[in-house]
């Protein structure tokens, strides 16, 4: 069974038709790209996957469970972790601290007021691992607010994979970022696709990222679905090259 | 070299509590030699954890409540009532006050929890006036504007012997820091726990950690809950201290007033809110006796440190001292 399908969603902001009756269906160990002009509802489309926003119309199904009226932090139970285009993370408190943190509600720990020291000793193993796989070993004690944007996304993805998520959703994790940085986010989501065999979607503005990485891609264009396959389909794609390309030149 | 500066760094960081857990013991020997008197030092302790306790939720979860005064209050009625009406013992009174503060709290912060920011403040406040109406007002209860009164704080009975507090105050004031040592350290324990940092996740940045799988309400609400039983078992303290309860301890200005020496100590800081007590009450205690309008010199004060230190005293001090 696919891991995530979602069927027929359609979300207005008044009378903005942000997203209108679109369908995906993501199998395990994929790594769809979504990708779009501006404004095209890519956003919207992930909000409503992750709980953000609950959609007008539609159904959502992960893992063969009806996740459409589950709360966010109920789907991140489920096993969908995600990132965000604008990087959130806790600003004034440390790597190790973010880390610390997303291993700790990973691990069910979140109500406790003391840990035995086989606990904390585990906890401490994983942060670990979940920094030096983010290549942040030299940064961990730094304020994640002072950090460069490229290690501020990183410590942003590593916080998602700290749950241990079936399913991760990363929002334009190049966003922002320098041709080195892009390069590095780029290796790591290719690694933990590819190494990992963790399923992915994306949302993605750089097009040598995306066809770097994705094997389908989906397209978006004022809300509405514009295509889907994989990338040498789209990049054949007339209706995708008027519409997408076409704008972006 | 880093060997060696982590050493120095985690040395420095037990300076502070060190200086302060001696300061306090010792504070009935040097208070006097600076003019003060030991009723003082237990009245800062006492307004000092409600400070605290505010923080608890205003610096370490995020969270603003206006109304906090309400719990205070009825823990010191609570205190006051047990000695008044069902029996004479201190103990007994401090455990009902911090219950009914602490349960009511509970209560109120099911309801409210949904609320953020200025509304959840706006909120606190009115809830917090409704108890302070119902203390005003059901004077055959609670006394009315006169106050709940006469009730007198009981000698502890230690097994071994009976210390009278009520009359000898340097007995009264280890009492206090004792009770103040316990509270303290209970929000120590919880800070630095699991729980704790879900506090502070929600705090930095409730999108991400409602995206962790943070069940951000309930943790708020348990959050608001243990911050009102702290502020409830201060109250009862505090009716010990006076032997008498003050409606105008429930009224929304005390809240007022506490959140004035959370944010002036500096609410980042978990000994800030203490420092915020000492000033406020010191500089009320010497300003009150000079002239009645002492308000508009404290009020001056925090404008004073909320411009210069947007991080309390605490904060810029602590800045000064990383430079």
């Amino acid at each position: 069974m696919s891991l995530l399908q979602v069927k027929n969603v359609s979300k207005h902001f008044g009378s903005l038709v942000a997203v209108n009756n679109i369908s995906m269906t993501v199998e395990h160990g994929e790594l769809r790209a979504i990708i779009g002009p501006n404004g095209a509802g890519k956003t919207t489309f992930f909000n409503l996957i992750t709980g953000f926003y609950r959609p007008n119309t539609g159904r959502i199904i992960f893992d063969g469970q009806d996740v459409t009226h589950l709360l966010p932090a109920r789907r991140v139970w489920c096993g969908m972790a995600r990132t965000f285009q604008v990087t959130e993370v806790f600003p004034e408190l440390t790597v190790w601290e973010n880390l610390r943190i997303a291993v700790e509600v990973a691990s069910g720990l979140r109500l406790r007021a003391w840990l035995s020291q086989t606990d904390d000793d585990k906890i401490r193993v994983r942060i670990q691992e979940l920094i030096e796989m983010g290549g942040l070993a030299s940064k961990a004690d730094r304020q994640v607010g002072e950090l460069s944007h490229g290690d501020q996304r990183a410590t942003e993805i590593m916080m998602a994979l700290a749950l241990k998520p079936r399913l991760l959703l990363l929002d334009e994790p190049t966003a922002g970022m320098g041709d080195q940085e892009t390069y590095e986010i780029t290796q790591l989501i290719r690694q933990l696709h590819k190494d990992s065999k963790l399923t992915i979607v994306l949302i993605e503005h750089d097009m040598r990222v995306v066809f770097h990485l994705a094997d389908r891609i989906m397209v978006l264009d004022q809300g509405k679905f514009l295509a889907e396959g994989t990338p040498a389909e789209i990049a054949a794609n007339k209706a995708v090259q008027t519409a997408y390309l076409g704008q972006a030149a | 070299m880093s060997g060696k500066l982590q050493l120095e760094s985690s040395g420095r960081k037990f300076v502070a509590p060190v200086a302060i857990w001696t300061a306090l013991l010792l504070a009935p020997f040097w208070m006097p030699l600076l003019g003060g008197y030991t009723a003082l030092g237990t009245r800062v302790l006492v307004l000092g954890l409600a400070a605290m306790s505010v923080n608890f939720l205003l610096g370490f979860t995020g969270v603003l409540s206006f109304g906090h005064a309400a719990w205070f209050g009825i823990g010191a009625y609570g205190c006051g009532m047990i000695l008044k009406f069902v029996a004479p013992s201190t103990p007994l009174g401090i455990l009902a006050g911090t219950l009914a503060g602490g349960l009511a709290g509970a209560a109120l912060g099911a309801l409210i929890v949904r609320r953020r920011g200025v509304y959840f403040a706006m909120v606190t406040i009115a809830f917090g006036q409704v108890f302070y109406y119902i203390a005003f007002q059901w004077s055959s209860v609670t006394g009315g504007d006169d106050g709940l009164r006469p009730f007198y704080r009981q000698p502890l009975h230690l097994g071994i012997a009976t210390v009278d507090i009520l009359n000898n105050a340097v007995a009264f004031y280890y009492f206090v820091l004792a009770c103040f040592a316990l509270a303290a350290a209970a929000m120590a324990f919880i800070l630095r726990s699991p729980f704790g940092r879900t506090m502070l996740a929600i705090r930095e940045n409730e999108r991400r950690a409602r995206f962790l799988g943070i069940p951000i309400e309930l943790h708020i609400w348990i959050a608001f809950t243990l911050s009102c039983f702290f502020m409830a078992y201060a109250g009862s303290l505090y009716a010990l201290v006076n032997n008498f309860a003050d409606p105008r301890g429930l009224h929304y200005s005390q809240s007022g007033d506490f959140v004035m020496m959370a944010v002036m100590g500096g609410m980042r800081s978990f000994w800030g809110p203490l420092l915020g007590a000492i000033v406020f009450v010191v500089f009320q205690d010497y300003v009150s006796s000079v002239t009645i309008n002492w308000q508009i010199f404290i009020g001056f004060l925090f404008v004073l440190v909320v411009l210069f230190f947007p991080r309390g005293i605490l904060g810029a001090i602590r800045r000064r001292a990383a430079l």
